[in-house]
């Protein structure tokens, strides 16, 4: 399906104001967005009457390290009245967290627990925020670029790295 | 059984009683029914119909307290080798365990931070089953060697306490 409708549906000058650019890649529409206006574009594009973005279908966390700002996380949205397909990023560090979106959609409660299980990436005024693949007490996050591939060595595997020979969160 | 262990010398009479009861206990090996990954398909299908492991007298059991048998059909992630130990620390004695396919036997290709690199670091493992996965006859294949092995176990006048699936924890 082509994104003119939605490119032109996206020119509005209350999604513009809030959003810092329009793209498309992979035949996809792409908003970035500071994390300071993240909740009220959400809140926007899923209550607006011609777009009505009702269904995220994931939410993802990216480690750009070591690029500033690092952290990233990619919104996908999908509009079941209308079938668009929208993509939304926001990159921050982890001294700046983005909000979280489940007062926006009630699913994302679940997909922001994975990126904070993957990334650390612990979102503001989350209801809930736990491990949800790793079990607790488990330290570290595996996602992130500088955590090494095959973990740290312990009693069930002797094969990853030692401790000591890296620092975390470097 | 403990009580009358190693009370005997070798004579025709403990022989033939060790083949009947090494006999009655390989014949009916039940494992436990529970497969944590893709292993587990090939399990299931070396159950059904076409390669029909009933004959074999290998009936999977729903629980660990009646199986003799624990199947490692999978990878074994760290988040769940404490459960795998616990269902195995369940199983009454004697009991054995067929690791099945790369993942369960070394971790496989998952040399990762999530993976047990090898169910051995969590349980005694008697017979190794290459492949990934295992077509069910090499299943079978490993089925018939823990046979092999438990008839030539000496079970009331055994040496070695890993003779009869028993290990220090
Ligand atoms: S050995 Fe292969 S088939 Fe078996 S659990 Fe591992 S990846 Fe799956």
């Amino acid at each position: 399906m082509s994104n003119q409708p939605l490119r032109e549906l996206l020119q509005r000058e209350s999604i513009q104001q809030r959003c810092e650019s329009v793209y498309e890649t992979f035949g996809m529409l792409t908003l970035t967005v500071s994390k300071e206006n993240l909740l009220a574009l959400c809140h926007l594009l899923k209550h607006d009457s011609a777009l009505q973005f009702n269904f995220l279908s994931d939410i993802c966390g990216v480690d750009h390290y070591p690029q500033r700002p690092r952290f990233e996380t990619v919104y996908h949205l999908y509009s079941i009245p209308f079938k668009y397909r929208l993509r939304i990023k926001c990159r921050f560090e982890l001294d700046e967290l983005p909000p979280s979106v489940v007062p926006v959609w009630q699913t994302a409660n679940w997909h922001e627990r994975e990126a904070y299980d993957m990334y650390g990436i612990a979102f503001v005024g989350h209801p809930d925020l736990r491990r949800i693949y790793m079990w607790e007490g488990y330290d570290g996050y595996p996602m992130r670029k500088d955590y090494p591939l095959r973990g740290y060595a312990d009693h069930y595997n002797p094969f990853g790295e030692a401790r000591s020979e890296r620092t975390e969160g470097a | 059984m403990a009580n009358l262990e190693n009370r005997f010398s070798n004579n025709v009479f403990f022989g033939t009683v060790d083949s009947v009861i090494n006999w009655s206990r390989s014949s009916a090996l039940w494992p436990e029914t529970f497969g944590i990954a893709c292993c587990a398909i090939e399990m299931i299908s070396a159950g059904c119909a076409r390669y029909d492991l009933d004959r074999l007298g290998v009936v999977f059991r729903p629980s660990p307290r009646q199986s003799d048998v624990m199947i490692i059909a999978g990878t074994v992630t760290k988040k769940f080798a404490p459960i795998v130990r616990l269902l195995y620390d369940q199983m009454t004695e004697p009991r054995w365990v067929i690791a099945m396919g790369t993942c369960a036997i070394s971790g496989g290709v998952y040399n990762t931070y999530a993976v047990v690199q090898g169910s051995e670091r969590i349980v005694p493992v008697d017979v190794h089953v290459p492949g990934c996965p295992p077509r069910p006859d090499a299943l079978i294949h490993g089925i018939l060697m823990l046979q092999e092995k438990i008839k030539k176990q000496h079970v009331l006048r055994r040496k070695d306490p890993q003779e009869t699936g028993k290990v220090s924890p």
